[in-house]
């Protein structure tokens, strides 16, 4: 079953921008999904019209197959949203926040109360608690915000950017957390700037640009498309002379670093071979930028020359 | 499994328990200055200067006021809770909570109203407390007077509710009460009847509704008023019906709160 399909969707702003220009887009039961695109591509305006935040211009949206425009209290209860920017009364205190959210999709507090102690446990919140929500640090308000989104169960999961600002630590937690919920059942769409994040976690992706879907696949078959890679390599001794190898394109980015792009068909033995060939001992290696990243850079950039 | 009926009343309760908690919570801003500054009306026209201008429709002058300003204080506060409380939540995007959630806009609109309802009725009861220090406060029509009292509160909550609709700054918020809605309440007859005007500004005073709401309010205490009370209610509930539907199209097509 689908949770989410996308039909023809358009967006023309009040002063005439085309935010989106007649996208579609499918996400089913269960999947883990990433919505990449640039800054103003169009992914927050697709987001706002699937809340109902954004009123839509043309097109359909049906959310577990109940379309949003007709019956939008029953598609809204599937939905939870982890917002951008925080979004909180700041003098709320922290559960309250949590209660009143769950009361808003009709659960009485007394049901309400139980859950919203698990998910301040699970999400590292439970001393906050009372605390008023502006006095929390911006990882705690995170967290807040995703605790508040699945306080009524929600089976498919918004995430606008959940990470941002964030430590490496806490993101990884926080990774970890959605994983967890994810393979519980929950339908995750997840929009990011961090590529690394997206491919770690999500199975299918979207990019959108523009106001248009430029790519829809499978992390596994995009990640196949890229035919070379990039290395680092860092070098015991600095080179004494110009490396020069066939098939290779080798870039010294430093005395004893060097920059080495490999062919995907291309054996990395070759290359080890020839450096060893030469007396030249390599003392760690590591890819130079996330695969994804090569490939979002590529597809937008077709996009621009269009 | 909850009905639907169920969820939204859990969803209603909610915000009015959400609203009522949030006046409370800031009663030096919201209660206070309302039972300070009503005292101060009552000291000064009712006591000092009252007692020089005699009698009013055959009551003393502070009797006859003291209906009007309760009414002041229901109608100033009912409007200043809304207003403050829906601009805040858009201002904050938390506004965000509501509009992502599955409840009907006529929803969202009766738990603010209800909202400033409770605040203005609660602090006329404040000042109706403080009233009876200088005044017995009769009461000749109770039904009359409780159901002025609540739908007056109704009107300006739904007042403010479209006031902050529009609103984009708090300098806007603040416009509409200094600019309309004090003038509107000094010439409501909430100090004089309008007997005492020449017979331009009386046919003029007509138009303004709090003319309506002050003397079917003072009714209830006194049995006295300048106009048929069959007339002030049907005036009134057009006024709510009217913003009501205004408010709700606002809400339906977005205003202020959807790009």
């Amino acid at each position: 079953m689908k949770a989410l399909s996308i039909q023809n969707l358009t967006k023309v702003y009040d002063n005439g921008f085309k935010a989106l220009d007649g996208i579609n887009l499918n996400v089913e039961q269960g999947d883990f999904f990433a919505l990449l695109g640039p800054n103003g591509a169009g992914k927050s305006t697709t987001i706002g019209i699937i809340t109902s935040l954004v009123t839509k211009t043309g097109g359909n949206v049906t959310v577990f197959g109940i379309d949003l425009a007709t019956n939008p209290e029953q598609a809204k209860t599937y939905l939870g949203l982890v917002p951008q920017e925080f979004n909180f009364n700041g003098f709320e205190q922290v559960k309250h926040i949590l209660i009143t959210q769950a009361g808003y999709y009709g659960m009485p507090a007394h049901e309400a109360e139980p859950l919203a102690d698990k998910l301040l446990k699970q999400l590292g919140l439970w001393e906050k608690r009372s605390t008023p929500s502006r006095a929390l640090s911006g990882g705690m308000k995170r967290r807040l915000m995703i605790a508040r989104a699945l306080i009524h169960e929600p089976k498919l999961l918004i995430l606008d950017e959940p990470t941002a600002g964030v430590d490496i630590e806490l993101r990884r937690s926080m990774w970890h957390f959605l994983e967890q919920i994810n393979a519980q059942g929950t339908t995750i769409i997840l929009t990011t700037h961090y590529l690394e994040e997206a491919e770690n976690l999500c199975r299918n992706i979207a990019i959108i640009d523009q106001g248009n879907i430029v790519e829809n696949t499978n992390m596994k078959s995009l990640l196949n498309r890229l035919d070379k890679e990039t290395f680092i390599l860092d070098l015991k001794a600095p080179l004494t002379e110009e490396l020069k190898l066939d098939n290779i394109d080798i870039n010294q980015i430093g005395p004893t670093t060097l920059e080495v792009e490999i062919k995907k068909e291309d054996a990395i033995n070759d290359l080890f071979i020839t450096l060893t060939e030469q007396g030249i001992t390599v003392t760690s290696m590591k890819n130079k930028a996330n695969r994804l990243e090569e490939l979002f850079l590529s597809l937008v950039e077709k996009t621009v020359d269009k | 499994m909850p009905t639907q009926r169920q969820r939204h009343w859990v969803a209603f309760s909610t915000l009015l328990t959400r609203e009522i908690r949030r006046f409370i919570r800031i009663w030096p801003q919201t209660l206070l200055p309302p039972a300070i500054t009503m005292t101060l009306y009552f000291v000064i026209f009712g006591n000092l200067i009252g007692s020089r201008i005699g009698q009013m429709s055959g009551f003393d002058y502070i009797d006859y006021i003291a209906p009007g300003i309760i009414m002041m204080a229901v109608i100033n506060n009912a409007y200043a809770n809304v207003a403050s409380s829906f601009f805040s939540a858009k201002f904050q995007n938390h506004i965000e909570e509501l509009l992502i959630a599955p409840i009907p806009n006529y929803l969202i609109l009766a738990g603010y109203v209800a909202g400033g309802a409770a605040r203005g009725l609660l602090v006329g009861l404040i000042v109706t407390m403080v009233s009876l220090f200088f005044t017995t406060l009769p009461v000749q029509h109770l039904l009359m007077t409780l159901s002025m009292v609540i739908l007056s509160a109704i009107m300006f909550a739904l007042g403010g509710f479209i006031n902050a609709i529009y609103a984009k700054s708090f300098d806007e918020i603040a416009i509409i009460p200094t600019f309309i809605l004090t003038p509107l309440t000094y010439l409501g007859g909430i100090f004089y009847s309008i007997d005492l005007l020449p017979e331009f500004w009386q046919q003029a005073s007509l138009f303004n509704p709090i003319l309506y709401m002050v003397n079917a309010f003072r009714y209830g205490f006194l049995g006295v008023s300048d106009i048929p009370i069959g007339f002030a209610f049907s005036i009134i509930m057009s006024c709510i019906s009217g913003l009501t539907a205004f408010a709700l199209y606002l809400l339906n097509k977005g205003t202020g709160i959807r790009h």
